[in-house]
């Protein structure tokens, strides 16, 4: 079968590159683009470690084609960062440990980035469900709940705790808190 | 070996801290490279074709039509994988393990495998690629396999442990026994007997990250295998063993790990790769599929168990039985050993016993799944101590204190006890704010302790200081949850300088001497000995550097807060060295300074849990929701407390899944009917409540900061944890795991009559 020409934008770069009709997104991004932070866990949209945005959507990249990425916008976890910045929610991650083995993380981080992009402010239980595609045999889940509800407060009001820097120092304060908030 | 006072509950100043990990910035970025994320120039795509069947007797395989598709390199059967074990049979299952010879055991052994220019075409060959089955009677559940006339797995097998010493083959191949004292007479003075017998269906660990390797072989028998796993020098010596291979010519880098909970402590695939790769001449690159990893890889056991208590009205337990039945797949092994060494092991008892049988059945080679064989005996006993509660009317966790181990108990598996944790941990338990919280409708409360062993072994760190004074420690463990922070901690410590001026790395086999798979919870806790010992080498070497510059005696020279101080009357006036100022100078006082261990690491600590769960359980549907979970365990002394913390939550949210609803589910054909995650359903974000945890610190005297694991233990209560929550909240004893909803609601239907 004939390969087809794609022209995209990836992590605000636009690129071009040509792939089989029937290869995932997944494969594209980690075989072809050689972005190889979305994992493949379980190639059946099970896991979520394939947690991709396109269009400003979260998607599994495993479940979508690479063909139909002509004209979109993909951002994957490369892109999440804003050069020597970390976005929130990584510098967040880090200093909840909400991560162990750190292989579910990618996925993690852009399903929660595209959480809160809807929700600004989210409940645990909102957290909890929304990143119930998120498949994480390590952590229990804890420490990933409060990184997010940590990560929005930190977006609702940065000045407090100054993300800015790559990983300043100790716990944020309230870094105990249940993640629980009012509506 | 003991370490003097001194060493535990010393004051520390990096130790304990909650640092971030070195490792981090790469994990939330995407930079860092697991083993699918690493490619070879010229690779090729591996995929192996395995067995539908459960089991047959494979006649033929022909490979022709697959070896001439354009674009396959190379395809292997079990003949490019000669038998060199020369009657290790160990090794031997190994090799069958991971290429079929002459006779598939199970539903997704592996029995030929392709390397071709890309997976399209490597896919296209499996199909290409024709296998002659006869199909023979196979046998999946463990109690049917123990029955005469079951289908034989093994024919060279003949049960170990039985006297006479059998002569027909039969699916049992071990028999054990742990215990003490008198059972008759125990029982004999008991008020109350309670009999019960369980069923645990088989769990896979579930890591996130499938099985990968990127194998490359040269025609001069040179080879590099890059691959997931958590013992590098264990696939060095196991591949190089099956392949021919010089044990230094084979260099095993460990990749960034996503997850192993013991299933990749074993070999799989990668000897298969390493095959391709020598017959195509080319790297290559195999990564399973999840479907794979379900049918080919690693599950634990499904059990099934008779356990008896005998108690006094006071609560004391006169004796105490367990007959444990583990299925091992179809290779032998000694889980259902492990399962008997642990079953008692939280408990003071005077008479005591355990027996375990180790059953065959076609299914995959188990391998060990944190606190491996632990969980399912603790199931059966911590569920029977509750209804001996029950029946002499005490509150369980009474109960268990009154029969705690302590410092002196003799282990039902032999041991005599040093300081433990388990009496701490059911005070702490007791007087948890969680056991006084209320309780609505349809919700219970319930308790379970859980033991787990602990493993050191052999291990190996180099320490390496820069001339800038900041230091490279390399380790041989694989760094499976933030090992690489604490180990820096340790490091930092005892060199008595900032945790960021060390450097952690996990070095591959041609770099370090040998260091044992991070298995038994024993990363942190022995490669942090060497660590402290490896250190305390490099300050050696510091302090004479040191007094060559003052030219004074060593003797007079201390390591203090990172700095050489010279002491005594004559040497107070020298300013003192610091180690930047040691390192700077090292090429004019002798060279590069370094400190090294090589050690044997010697008593891990046992360790022991109590954890409390809240559960409602839906009596219309069987459904059951975690309200509220604590996790109360021993860590000896905590490097890390996050890490600490993330390893009871992770080991009590893998027990939880366990415990609700994951379960291999075999068909009558022997096959396996749900390898993925739709089906085999691990624990969800939406499914579990915060986990609460508290660490105790109850020092290890082996180790020189009181150091136990940590990693394993907690994954060993919840299952019976929940079963006695859910007793207390619908009023069912649930015998068997999972205990999904239907299951549950059978039960609350035949106990209400329905
Ligand atoms: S790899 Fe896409 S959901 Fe698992
Ligand atoms: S941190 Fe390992 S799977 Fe989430």
């Amino acid at each position: 079968m004939a390969a087809v020409l794609v022209s995209t934008t990836v992590n605000g770069d636009a690129v071009e590159y040509s792939c089989a009709p029937r290869e995932s997104l997944l494969d594209v991004l980690r075989n072809r683009l050689g972005l190889t932070g979305s994992k493949e866990g379980c190639g059946t949209g099970d896991c979520g470690a394939c947690s991709v945005i396109v269009d400003g959507r979260l998607v599994c990249a495993c479940l979508m084609l690479g063909a139909e990425m002509d004209g979109r916008t993909v951002e994957t976890v490369e892109g999440l960062a804003d050069g020597a910045t970390l976005h929130p929610l990584q510098t967040k991650f880090l200093e909840h440990a909400a991560l162990q083995c750190g292989v579910c993380t990618p996925g993690f981080l852009m399903a929660s980035k595209a959480l809160l992009a809807r929700n600004a402010n989210p409940t645990e239980e909102e957290i909890r469900f929304a990143l119930a595609g998120n498949l994480c045999r390590c952590t229990g889940y804890d420490k990933i709940v409060r990184a997010v509800s940590a990560a929005a407060a930190e977006l609702a009001h940065p000045a407090k705790s100054g993300t800015g820097k790559k990983t300043g120092g100790k716990k944020a304060a309230g870094g105990k808190a249940t993640g629980k908030k009012k509506g | 070996m003991a370490f003097d006072t001194q060493y535990t509950n010393q004051e520390f100043k990096v130790v304990g801290k909650r640092v971030l990990r070195p490792d981090g910035i790469d994990k939330v970025t995407g930079r860092a490279r697991y083993g699918a994320d690493m490619n070879a120039p010229g690779q090729l795509v591996g995929r192996i074709l395995r067995s539908p069947h459960a089991h047959a007797k494979i006649r033929a395989i022909d490979t022709s039509k697959a070896e001439k598709l354009k674009g396959v390199k190379a395809v292997v059967t079990a003949a490019d994988l000669p038998d060199l074990t020369r009657g290790d049979m160990g090794m031997y299952d190994t090799l069958e393990n991971c290429m079929a010879r002459g006779r598939a055991l199970y539903d997704g052994h592996a029995v030929a495998a392709v390397a071709a220019i890309d997976a399209d075409i490597a896919r296209k060959a499996l199909k290409l690629i024709k296998v002659d089955y006869e199909i023979l009677p196979h046998v999946t559940d463990v109690d049917e396999a123990m029955k005469p006339g079951a289908p034989i797995v093994q024919p060279r097998i003949r049960t170990v442990g039985v006297n006479p010493a059998p002569t027909k083959p039969s699916n049992i191949s071990q028999v054990s026994e742990f215990g003490h004292g008198d059972l008759d007479a125990g029982f004999a003075e008991a008020d109350v007997i309670v009999e019960k017998s369980y069923k645990t269906e088989q769990t896979h660990q579930g890591y996130i990250e499938p099985h990968a390797c990127l194998a490359s072989v040269g025609p001069d028998g040179q080879a590099e295998l890059w691959v997931t796993t958590q013992g590098p020098y264990m696939q060095r010596n196991t591949c190089a063993a099956l392949l021919g291979l010089e044990v230094a010519k084979l260099r095993v880098t460990a990749s960034e790990i996503g997850g192993g909970f013991g299933g990749k402590t074993h070999v799989w695939m990668e000897p298969v790769a390493l095959a391709l790769s020598r017959k195509a001449n080319r790297p290559v690159k195999l990564v399973l599929t999840r479907e794979e990893v379900f049918r080919g890889t690693g599950p634990t056991c499904s059990t099934s168990m008779d356990i008896k208590i005998g108690a006094r009205r006071d609560g004391t337990i006169t004796a105490a039985q367990a007959v444990l039945r583990y299925q091992d797949g179809a290779f032998p092994n000694i889980w259902g050993m492990l399962g008997a060494m642990t079953a008692w092991a939280c408990y003071d008892l005077k008479n005591v016993k355990a027996t375990a049988y180790d059953v065959l059945v076609n299914r995959p080679k188990v391998a060990a799944y944190r606190a491996p064989s632990a969980p399912m005996a603790a199931f059966g006993v911590e569920s029977t101590m509750d209804l001996v509660a029950a029946e002499i009317g005490m509150d369980p966790v009474e109960l268990r204190i009154k029969n705690a181990a302590k410092e002196g108990t003799r282990a039902s598996y032999g041991p005599t006890y040093g300081p433990i944790g388990i009496g701490p941990t059911l005070e702490a338990a007791k007087n948890h704010p969680h056991m006084k919280a209320p309780l609505g409708a349809n919700q219970g409360r319930g308790m379970a302790c859980g033991f787990w062993f602990n493993f050191g072994g052999q291990t190996c760190v180099d320490l390496n200081i820069g001339q800038d004074g900041t230091v490279n420690l390399a380790v041989g463990t694989v760094d499976v949850g933030g090992a690489r922070a604490s180990l820096s901690m340790i490091a930092a410590e005892e060199l008595g300088i900032p945790y960021e001026k060390v450097k952690c790395i996990v070095a591959d086999t041609a770099s370090l001497g040998h260091n044992d798979t991070t298995e038994g919870s024993r990363g942190t806790f022995s490669s942090g000995m060497a660590t402290v010992f490896a250190a305390r080498d490099a300050v050696r070497v510091l302090r004479e550097r040191a007094a060559k510059t003052w030219d004074i005696p060593v003797d007079r020279v201390e390591w203090r807060d990172g700095k050489a101080h010279a002491f005594g009357d004559e040497h107070g006036n020298l300013a003192p060295l610091s180690l930047e100022e040691l390192a700077a100078k090292a090429a004019r006082t002798g060279g590069p300074i370094a400190g090294h261990n090589e050690i044997v690491a010697d008593g891990a600590g046992v360790s022991f849990a109590t954890h409390i769960c809240d559960i409602e359980v839906d009596p219309e549907t069987g459904k059951s929701r975690i309200l509220r979970y604590t996790v109360i365990q021993d860590a000896g002394k905590a490097i890390h407390p996050d890490y600490v913390e993330g390893q009871f939550q992770g080991a009590a949210a893998q027990g939880i899944g366990w415990a609700l609803n994951e379960e291999y589910i075999y068909g009558a054909d022997g096959r396996l009917q749900n390898p993925g995650f739709l089906d085999y359903r691990i624990a969800v974000c939406s499914d579990l409540p915060m986990l609460d945890t508290q660490i105790l610190e109850i020092p290890n005297p082996n180790h020189p900061y009181g150091i136990r694991g940590v990693g394993e233990t907690s994954i060993v209560p919840p299952l019976a944890a929940i079963a006695n929550a859910m007793s207390n909240a619908a009023g069912v004893r649930m015998t068997h795991t999972p205990m999904s909803p239907p299951r549950v609601l059978k039960a609350i239907r035949e106990a209400h009559g329905a």
